[in-house]
């Protein structure tokens, strides 16, 4: 379990605007990796070429390299439906199926793709649960509607759901942007917590997450509206946020500017 | 030198200096105006050769308008009188669109109720003249129900598929295309879709009237119905739930046959039984392709059939009294069909609403 990644010369477009250019990262497999930067820099739309789901939007395009393992996931005769199963992502809104109770979104994944054995998916949901740390809470309700939880407990159900399918990393898009305090501290103890066996990339508009979260963290900026976002350091989330190389980072991490 | 105060225009000082209280009148002086002004139209009714009740009717509405807005004007001012104003004409225009839809069912219910008996749903009109009494619909109701059946069999999953098209698939040039002929068949004339058939299936293609040529051109109406409402609803399933099934790697067609058209399955329902009740009571397309019968035929696909509104509009036509009485009750027992379609599809979509 837990795969590299290794980013090279990407470069992203929404049809003809180019939204980030010539990216270079390496994310280090059992890692938690933190993009953060200002709106619009690109980061959300370089943790969804990680998976293929820049291309789900009509017109949106990559160039250049993204190997898992050493696999090009833009290479020919590539599937992106394999891709994501092996990348999973949660969402920025936690989007629990509505139409399915908290077991069936927790095996949608398994079931939406052939899964049918009563016995593993049992097994499967409650392994799920436990590792998204929601099982306590809601062991006596699985027949219930997932969107009847909390907001926090959807995310950690949508967590659940992505880890269900056994993925080797998980890409997470400001996972806590639309939560509390006490729930934002919940999905950050599951992210350490998951970190032993999946690669971890997270996006964060929270700076103080990032530092608390991540080992390793890319600064995103661009230069004006309009401009493509372009990676400006990527380090050790301790010299990140202690003694960063860039002045613009320096700037952006001690809330100079952003 | 002074302590703080807000600043702002000298107020006489009193018991209401923010002037937050204002002049309203009690609650019984728009029952007493209206009284008034039903009590002064009776009058002039009694009194003037005026004796149009319609008149008598809008004139009581006109004056209790201009009655309340004075009143109103004098006590509490301009604001409150242009609000009641506004609120009298639109109680008005509710009154107004009620009036036809209360007349057309204490009509139909008073006339066709007499002749709602347990033999008029189990006779047909076999050897029943005009001026005969008894007869039934029995075969105008399993007319009815095979022509919609069939049509529907034929329209929803078609409508479905295309709406699907044009929703997750449909991108560019062919979809405006489709989406564009999709509004054109909406605004069809029924009677262009009944010739249609006529020409093409049963008279080209030499099928002979039956209830499947019914079918064909009730399916022709509804499909444009179908795709606009599904389009509608699967266009109302949030993106994230697409995005959160491709993201667990489930292919994009089982995402949108097991997520998007599940959630959005309510809404469609009931488009579709908005489609339904609207094609079940067409007359001209199954007057031209089924033709009618006063026979039991329960074989849609051969021979002449009959459906409520054909006999209703069958007996109709006739002067005797008989025959319009069997018409009326027609025409309620069509009615309740298609409210009780609607209210399962009401029940359907209640309870399976997003949570």
């Amino acid at each position: 379990m837990a795969t590299r990644i290794d980013v090279t010369g990407l470069t992203a477009y929404y049809g003809k605007f180019k939204a980030v250019a010539d990216v270079n990262l390496s994310i280090e497999p059992k890692n938690v990796t933190a993009f953060i930067g200002p709106s619009g820099c690109g980061k959300s739309t370089v943790l969804r070429t990680l998976n293929r789901m820049h291309e789900v939007l009509p017109g949106a395009r990559v160039e250049g390299k993204v190997l898992l393992d050493g696999e090009d996931l833009y290479g020919a005769g590539t599937d992106p439906v394999n891709v994501r199963r092996t990348v999973g992502m949660v969402f920025q809104r936690p989007n629990p199926f509505p139409t399915m109770s908290i077991y069936e979104n927790v095996i949608a994944g398994l079931k939406l793709n052939g899964v049918r054995k009563k016995a593993l998916l049992d097994e499967r949901v409650e392994e799920s649960l436990r590792g998204a740390n929601l099982w306590e809470e809601v062991k006596d309700r699985l027949g219930r509607p997932g969107a009847g939880l909390s907001g926090g407990q959807q995310q950690r159900l949508c967590i659940a759901r992505a880890i269900a399918v056994e993925p080797q990393v998980l890409l997470m898009d400001e996972p806590c942007s639309a939560l509390d305090p006490i729930s934002t501290l919940a999905i950050e103890d599951l992210i350490t917590k998951l970190k032993s066996s999946f690669t971890i990339v997270i996006v964060t508009h929270n700076m103080q997450q990032a530092s608390r979260v991540s080992d390793a963290t890319a600064f995103f900026s661009l230069e004006k509206t309009g401009d493509p976002g372009r990676l400006v350091e990527f380090d050790k989330t301790s010299k990140i946020f202690s003694n960063p190389t860039e002045k613009r980072t320096e700037d952006y991490v001690s809330g100079r500017f952003g | 030198m002074s302590t703080a105060t807000v600043s702002g225009p000298a107020v006489d000082s009193g018991p209401d200096r923010l002037r937050l209280r204002g002049q309203s009148l009690p609650r019984w002086v728009p029952l007493a105006v209206a009284a008034g002004a039903v009590v002064v139209s009776l009058l002039i009714y009694l009194l003037t050769p005026v004796d149009s009740e319609i008149q008598i009717v809008l004139m009581a509405a006109l004056g209790f308008l201009i009655a309340m807005t004075v009143v109103s004007t004098v006590v509490e001012g301009g604001r409150r009188a242009r609000d009641r104003f506004a609120t009298t004409l639109v109680y008005t225009a509710f009154l107004l669109a009620v009036i036809p839809l209360i007349a057309v069912l204490v009509s139909v219910i008073s006339k066709g109720a007499g002749r709602l008996d347990a033999g008029f749903f189990t006779h047909s009109m076999n050897g029943i003249g005009a001026r005969d009494v008894g007869g039934g619909i029995y075969h105008a109701i399993i007319g009815t129900v095979e022509q919609v059946l069939l049509a529907s069999l034929l329209a929803v999953p078609f409508g479905l598929l295309v709406a699907i098209y044009l929703v997750e698939y449909g991108r560019g040039r062919i979809s405006r295309v489709i989406s564009f002929f999709v509004d054109v068949l909406t605004g069809l004339p029924s009677i262009i879709a009944g010739l249609f058939v006529l020409a093409f299936w049963v008279l080209a293609l030499d099928q002979g009237f039956s209830g499947f040529g019914g079918a064909l051109a009730l399916a022709v109406l509804m499909i444009p119905t179908v795709v606009r409402s599904a389009e509608e609803m699967l266009k109302l399933v949030p993106n994230e739930l697409r995005e959160a099934g491709y993201a667990l790697g489930v292919p994009q067609w089982r995402t949108i046959l097991r997520v998007v058209v599940p959630t959005a399955l309510p809404g469609i329902v009931t488009g579709v039984m908005l489609a339904v009740s609207r094609v079940a009571g067409e007359t001209a397309p199954v007057l031209l392709t089924v033709f009618g019968t006063n026979l039991i035929n329960s074989n849609p696909f051969s021979g002449e059939q009959s459906s409520l509104p054909l006999y209703i509009y069958s007996q109709a036509g006739q002067p005797q009294k008989f025959a319009v009485d069997r018409a009326w009750a027609a025409a309620l027992v069509l009615i309740i069909i298609i409210m009780v379609l609607n209210l399962i599809a009401r029940v359907f979509a209640g309870r399976n609403r997003l949570k």
